[in-house]
């Protein structure tokens, strides 16, 4: 019982002290696409130190709710990440809650982000906060579609129970599984504001979705914020892999210290491998423009819908 | 003594308190609203105690109405869940009245109505005839009609109390047929007789989209809504409460009385009626929300999103029940029967906190509000509240139901019928679809309202209501919070209701370790509010805590920067039209012909440059007008029928009776 809290509560802390590097290292990577040197692996920690230790700049008319909402965004996504299995499936508290309240977490963690964004009453965050919302409309219910595709297959919401039904022999090659990857990358694109639908590093006002709800934060409130967006995007990368790659992950009721281990390296190098992908997908590919945002998530919709449909169609093809 | 006698006694009372709402609007108001929230309270409790009992039914009849048929009354399980929903709504409407009527500008239009409405509703809920039911019905229409109307000098209150009173007067028609059917040849009115009978199945079929048309008119449909973003914003404030969050839930009782427990056995294919017209309610009324500008209006319009919420629940559960699956019909009935609950809730949240905002700026145009947090901080922040449970956002309770709603449909593979395997997770995504719309909908309502500068003068002098209004909305709001948290009780608790009406029940909530709900086994689903709200809360402090302590704690006001070019001017903020021009542009031309023009001037010349946005109803415009111009047309033309001789009008009497004659001898 205390060893399966210290398991789950590692797993917490792990994903918090992990999150940072995976940004620093798609930076380092891109950064060596392009012939540049980039900032080292951990700028991104040495960036949250800086942060969290400078007074915090708040504007004058900036209410509670502007203050507060840094640390709400932080907490929702900390723990949605923390259910997330990483290194091994059916930890402690994976049963509070499944897949479908991972996602509405994410969805109450952007709901006061883009009330943020509009606290202050400036024209920058209303951009993004629309925005935002746009792109999450659309994102949302192809994510949704992603999650029934997967569970109707399962047949459970239960993250585990999915990976340990991905694991097992019986799954097969489908048609349907490959529509629900590219979807649900597409989805996972658009939800951490990569390129091609937002860019991290711009700083080009009209262009900008997540960089303009956040326009006003400094200092700490800024630090919890970004520390936030590199706990999403190690989410979103565990969760693909934990649906998608399981192998390696120690399953429901197989934990144990040799195959925590095998599962912390396995997942330690899916991470690698998805940041650099990630890295040389974003260097190939240009932004598109916000009304083009759209047309990709609808892409990703009907995606959603087909591999939806198509999920009786092919068993062993 | 039977439960009937507090409740009779409580229905007795809010008739008193209308007489006397009668005789003294001005100066008994605040006797009225208090005395209304002791009968509702009363009547929460009794449904709370006859649902506590296992909600065995209890009939009584009074010896009143037609002879031959009587006036039955009776509390079951379904009539006991009822009426805690329709007296939730109540009392925190009446609690809200008591401080929101010193400002009513005509309390002798509103006082005597209100506690009549509250009786006519609690009326229907407890009618076990058809006679006292439909009675009950247009008694409720009636006096929410006069409600409507209370303000009728306002520009386009007269024409929304004219669209809701053909609206209405349709519904009870269509229900006055469908009962008709329903009784038969012999016209046995009577709910029991009703249930013994055995229809044959066309017939059937015809009862349940008479009743769709019926209830559904009343619920808000689509697109048979189009009375009620009318109606309901036209009230004032703690009645557009009344009537969105408690009146659309009688409409759902009706619906699931008659499609549940008079009608017999249902073939699975009727299903498909209720779930693509909810659906479709779903998905438009959000979109008519976030087009729209009007803080009541664009409420209303989420209301009809709701309504289509729940419809998906109920015709899930039909879909169940016809191919015999009980637990999945349980299912799918909790999700709908918990959404209709929580709606109540959190839509009478808002409602009052629209009114609040209405009370404190005399504006309900979004252009000219905002920055309200600063000055109205109670009602900000229950408003907060309602505005995340209605997006449904974990751990509060509209994501409890909404939850629900979805496990349901991945059960769907499992029906036989390869129509509903496809049809059901279509059904998902656009759930889906209005579950992130209604995010981004409540977004902009509140962040355009409670956020920012104000827009207004009226807006920058607000001052925060009275202890009775913030009382109210602290009550619902402390109660969205607690059924988000604590499920698996309000679960238990529908248990009687979902036997009644599903055949089948949820495992026992109450044995699940860690207070979790797990709607049909631990290893398909388990969701557990308390926990995720513990995490979040554990976490977020311990964060804010450790960054304090250990790092900064430093704070320095300053000018906004706005990327170095800050504009005092308020005008320079996002507006709610400009915060949905993103999503109308995507939704909009195709659903809405919406279109935009930009007029810019030419070089040189001085007018302001134009941009005119126009967005159409199309339900109104193709259903609708139609409708309309016929009539009118049909009146013109029949309009020379007033002025004939007596020779004319003598023989078309002795042609209408000869052609009835006819007709008669052709029939036999």
């Amino acid at each position: 019982m205390i060893l399966d809290t210290l398991v789950q509560g590692m797993q917490m802390m792990l994903v918090l002290a992990l999150a940072p590097l995976l940004t620093g290292l798609i930076r380092k990577v891109k950064a060596r696409l392009l012939r540049r040197q980039g900032p080292s692996l951990i700028q991104p920690y040495r960036d949250l130190l800086r942060l969290i230790r400078k007074e915090a700049v708040i504007a004058e008319n900036a209410s509670w709710l502007f203050r507060a909402a840094p640390y709400a965004i932080f907490a929702a996504i900390w723990v949605a990440a923390a259910l997330v299995p990483t290194f091994a499936a059916g930890l402690q508290f994976s049963w509070s809650a499944d897949l479908i309240a991972i996602v509405a977490l994410l969805g109450s963690a952007r709901f006061f982000l883009a009330l943020a964004g509009l606290d202050v009453g400036t024209g920058f965050g209303g951009i993004g906060s629309s925005r935002e919302m746009m792109i999450a409309s659309l994102a949302e219910p192809a994510m949704i579609i992603v999650v029934f595709t997967l569970s109707l297959l399962a047949g459970s919401t239960q993250l585990s129970s999915i990976a340990g039904f991905m694991q097992s022999a019986d799954v097969g090659l489908r048609v349907s599984l490959g529509l629900a990857l590219i979807s649900l990358l597409m989805v996972a694109i658009a939800e951490n504001a990569r390129v091609p639908i937002d860019n991290p590093a711009t700083h080009l006002e009209l262009t900008m979705v997540h960089e303009a709800m956040v326009l006003e934060y400094s200092g700490r409130h800024l630090a919890m914020i970004e520390l936030a967006a590199s706990l999403k995007l190690l989410l979103y990368v565990s969760l693909i892999a934990c649906i998608f790659v399981p192998w390696g992950m120690a399953g429901t009721g197989h934990g144990g210290p040799a195959a925590y281990a095998v599962g912390l390296a396995t997942w330690l190098g899916k991470l690698a491998l998805a940041g650099f992908l990630l890295a040389l997908f974003e260097t190939a590919i240009a932004k598109m423009r916000v009304f083009r945002v759209p047309e990709f998530l609808g892409a990703a919709l009907m995606l959603g819908l087909l591999a939806l449909l198509l999920r009786f169609v092919s068993r062993s093809m | 003594m039977t439960l009937f006698t507090p409740v009779a006694a409580s229905l007795a009372l809010l008739l008193a308190l209308s007489m006397i709402g009668v005789a003294a609007a001005r100066s008994a108001g605040a006797l009225v609203y208090l005395g209304s929230a002791v009968g509702t309270a009363v009547l929460l409790i009794s449904g709370a105690i006859a649902l506590l009992g296992g909600g065995e039914p209890l009939s009584a009849a009074l010896p009143l109405g037609v002879p031959w048929i009587g006036a039955r009354f009776r509390i079951d399980a379904l009539a006991a869940i009822f009426l805690v929903i329709v007296n939730l709504g109540g009392l925190a409407a009446c609690i809200f009245g008591v401080g929101y009527g010193s400002h009513e500008s005509a309390p002798a239009r509103v006082v005597p109505f209100f506690p009549a409405f509250l009786a006519g509703m609690n009326m229907v809920v407890l009618a076990d005839d058809a006679f006292t039911f439909l009675l009950s019905w247009e008694f409720m229409s009636l006096t929410s009609w006069a409600l409507v109307m209370a303000h009728h000098k306002e520009p386009g209150n007269a024409r929304a109390g004219y669209i809701y009173i053909v609206m209405a007067t349709f519904g009870t028609f269509a229900l006055l047929l469908a009962f008709g059917l329903l009784a038969g040849r012999d016209g046995l009115y009577a709910f029991d007789a009703m249930r013994a009978a055995q229809e044959s199945p066309r017939l059937a079929a015809l009862v349940l989209a008479l009743t769709v048309l019926g209830t559904g008119s009343k619920a808000g449909l689509v697109p048979l809504h189009v009375w009620l973003p009318l109606a309901h914003p036209a009230a004032p404030s703690h009645v557009s409460a009344l009537m969105s969050g408690v009146m659309t839930k009688v409409a759902v009782y009706g619906f699931v009385r008659i499609a549940f427990d008079l009608l017999g056995p249902m073939h699975w294919s009727w299903s498909i009626i209720p779930l693509v017209l909810g659906a479709v309610t779903a998905v438009l009324g959000l979109l008519y929300a976030i087009l729209e500008s009007d803080l009541k209006r664009l409420l209303a319009y989420s209301t009809v999103e709701n309504v289509g919420v729940i419809f998906i629940g109920l015709g899930l559960a039909l879909a169940f029940k016809a191919n015999g699956m009980p637990a999945a019909a349980a299912l799918a009935m909790t999700a709908a029967l918990l959404h209709a609950l929580n709606h109540a809730a959190f839509k009478s949240l808002l409602f009052l906190g629209a009114g609040a905002v209405l009370s404190a700026t005399g504006e309900r145009d979004l252009g000219k509000l905002g920055g309200l947090i600063h000055r109205m901080p109670y009602t900000s922040a229950a408003f907060l509240v309602g505005a995340a449970a209605i997006s449904a956002l974990p751990p509060l309770n509209g994501f409890v139901s909404e939850w629900l709603l979805f496990q349901a449909i991945i059960v769907s593979p499992e029906l036989p019928q390869w129509g509903m395997k496809f049809l059901v997770p279509a059904i998902g995504a656009m759930l889906a679809l209005s579950a992130a719309l209604a995010a981004a909908c409540f977004v902009r309502a509140f962040g355009i309202t409670f956020l920012g500068r104000s827009r207004s003068n009226a807006a920058a002098e607000a001052r925060e209501v009275d202890r009775f209004s913030v009382g109210a909305m602290a009550g619902l709001a402390a109660l969205c919070v607690l059924i988000g948290i604590f499920p698996g009780i309000v679960i238990d608790a529908l248990g009687p209701t979902i036997r009644l009406l599903a055949g089948g029940q949820l495992p026992t909530q109450s044995e699940v370790p860690w207070l979790s709900i797990v709607p049909l086994t631990a290893s398909r689903s388990s969701y557990n509010g308390l926990l995720v709200l513990l995490f979040m809360a554990i976490s977020g402090l311990l964060a804010a805590y450790a960054v304090h302590t250990f790092a900064s704690r430093a704070v320095r006001r300053a000018p906004p920067w706005d990327c170095g070019t800050p504009v005092p001017d308020p005008i320079t903020q996002y507006t709610a039209g400009s915060f949905a021009q993103p999503l109308r542009r995507v939704f909009g031309p195709l659903l809405f012909h919406a279109r935009e023009t930009v007029d810019m001037p030419l070089p040189g010349d001085t007018r302001p440059a134009r941009l005119t946005v126009s967005v159409r109803d199309l339900v109104w415009e193709l259903l609708y007008q139609p409708v309309v111009d016929a009539v009118l047309l049909a009146a013109d033309r029949l309009n020379h029928l007033q002025f004939l001789t007596i020779r004319r009008y003598l023989t078309l009497v002795f042609a209408a009776l000869i052609l009835l004659l006819i007709v008669v001898a052709v029939w036999q």
